[in-house]
């Protein structure tokens, strides 16, 4: 395991393989959004309820998914990062911070925008919005503090303390926020959730999920990449990448 | 354990010589509390049902406020590098600064906030769970305060980032304490709420010194 | 074609939700795309003048 590691996590290496992913993945994730936006708009059926609006569903629920996703990802690199102190694991760190809060700013516009036709007004203090924007100044504090540091291998040391932090309070934070909404309950149940879901709904959905996480990985692998080689600019192999390109 | 407690007896000491400076997020939390009746409305039924969230936030903020003092000054005059190098569970030097921390302003706040309370048409029968909540919450807020301070203590204007950083991860601690306090005002069970903040307070306890060392060996990289 | 793009009333939460999502995913390539050539160029630069 630790050799795995260290080999698919030394710079020059990771440069190498992540290439190829990249290319692959992003095809795949065009492909994916191309079926997925197909199915979402022309196969699912409108909602008996919702109407038309529930077409928001296929892309706001995949850009929440993702918000949380990534934030694990961001997590689990900084423990890599602190116990094994591979580099790429602080580059990807500061990378998911972004991507991150970009995912959850989609989850948050787009909830808003489900939201007023749902119940009148663009923003509601239901439990799932709520733990977004709470999610929002998490992904915030991690990009601030990463960014704070003029040594970025140390910024990312401390951002990592703080993701890993922030793991272990979002279930606590998640919890606190359901149980606060349910007690300031109105009449008015939130439609976002969905006790259960026609097949017809599940399948466009279940694609644009997977659309969006290799969006993710794609883009992932495409920034750390850029970052490495700056990061590693004095190494012999990047030198020969960048002679090689002019 | 001697570690512990010479820690926390220095620091103590170090709190009653610096007192003055101890009191402001206190006189903080006092003009704050005062604010709101100031600039929303005197009129009773409301001031009262906002009571305890007002009570709660400004304590928050009061907390925050106080952070700094935690490791600030022994890292300007390099005692707290000192103080790392000594023998024995770093953890429990990080355990000995925080509980003075909560003495010098978790407690006083605790003491303050009925008082203040009384200012806000408080329900009466509710003060003794503020009081219960802050005792509990309070050792909370300057745990994880400790997290945020440890990680920005090298950087300039490290005070209001670590508040921005940690006040998300006051939500929960805010949220059940006001709860509580809001049952109990309303004649419903309360030991549910703090037995999940005792939880939370001992969870805190176990797993953030580990969390602080690891950030003060950040921020003296 | 009308109806579709009406989206049973909903036309303006509908598509500006898509739109906005749609922004930020080619926002983020392109930005990913431009820190890329902008690294290489600055070590270009930095290799031409050693």
């Amino acid at each position: 395991m630790m050799q795995f590691i260290h080999k698919y996590g030394s710079p020059r290496y990771y440069y190498q393989w992540s290439r190829g992913w990249q290319k692959w993945l992003a095809i795949i994730t065009v492909a994916l959004l191309a079926i997925g936006l197909y199915q979402s708009f022309f196969v699912a059926p409108p909602d008996y309820q919702q109407g038309e609006t529930v077409r928001i569903m296929y892309i706001h629920v995949p850009a929440a998914w993702m918000s949380m996703f990534v934030y694990m990802v961001m997590a689990f690199s900084g423990i890599v990062a602190l116990v094994w102190r591979i580099k790429v694991a602080e580059i990807v760190i500061g990378e998911c911070a972004v991507l991150g809060a970009s995912f959850t700013a989609m989850a948050l516009i787009t909830g808003m925008l489900w939201g007023k036709p749902m119940w009148g007004t663009y923003w509601v203090w239901d439990a799932r919005l709520t733990s977004e924007l709470v999610l929002l100044f998490l992904y915030f504090g991690v990009i601030a503090l990463h960014g704070a540091f003029d040594d970025p291998r140390t910024g990312a040391k401390a951002a990592a303390i703080l993701a890993i932090v922030g793991i272990i309070n979002i279930p606590i934070i998640k919890y606190s926020v359901e149980w606060w909404n349910t007690l300031h309950q109105g009449p008015s149940v939130t439609k976002l959730d969905k006790p259960s879901m026609h097949i017809s709904m599940l399948i466009p959905l279940l694609i644009m999920a997977i659309a969006f996480k290799t969006f993710f990985l794609s883009l992932l692998f495409m920034r750390s990449r850029a970052e490495l080689l700056s990061r590693e600019k004095n190494a012999s192999w990047v030198k020969e990448i960048v002679k090689e390109m002019s | 354990m001697r570690l512990f407690y010479s820690i926390l007896y220095r620091d103590l000491l170090l709190a009653i010589r610096r007192r003055r400076e101890l009191a402001n997020p206190l006189v903080f939390f006092v003009i704050v509390v005062s604010l709101f009746p100031l600039g929303v409305s005197p009129d009773k039924e409301l001031l009262s049902q906002m009571a305890p969230g007002v009570i709660w936030v400004t304590a928050l903020l009061a907390t925050l406020m106080s952070m700094d003092a935690m490791f600030r000054s022994d890292y300007d005059d390099g005692s707290l590098e000192q103080l790392l190098l000594l023998p024995g569970p770093k953890v429990l030097l990080i355990g000995a600064k925080i509980t003075a921390h909560w003495i010098s302003i978790g407690l006083p706040l605790v003491i303050l906030a009925p008082i203040m309370s009384l200012l806000l048409y408080f329900p009466t029968h509710a003060i003794g769970s503020l009081v219960i909540t802050l005792l509990i919450s309070t050792p909370i807020l300057s745990l994880l305060g400790a997290v945020g301070v440890a990680l920005t203590l090298s950087l300039r204007s490290g005070g209001i980032l670590s508040s921005l950083l940690i006040l998300p991860f006051y939500i929960p601690v805010l949220i059940f304490s006001t709860m509580a306090i809001n049952a109990s005002a309303n004649q419903l069970p309360v030991s549910g709420y703090y037995a999940l903040l005792g939880a939370f307070f001992i969870i805190s306890a176990l797993l953030i010194p580990f969390a602080v060392v690891a950030a003060l060996k950040v921020s003296y990289n | 074609m009308k109806e579709f793009f009406a989206m049973g009333g909903y036309a303006f939460f509908v598509w500006t939700s898509y739109a906005i999502v749609a922004f930020l995913m080619i926002a983020n390539v392109v930005m990913a795309r431009m820190k890329r050539k902008k690294i290489i160029r600055e070590m270009q630069h930095l290799a031409e003048e050693s």
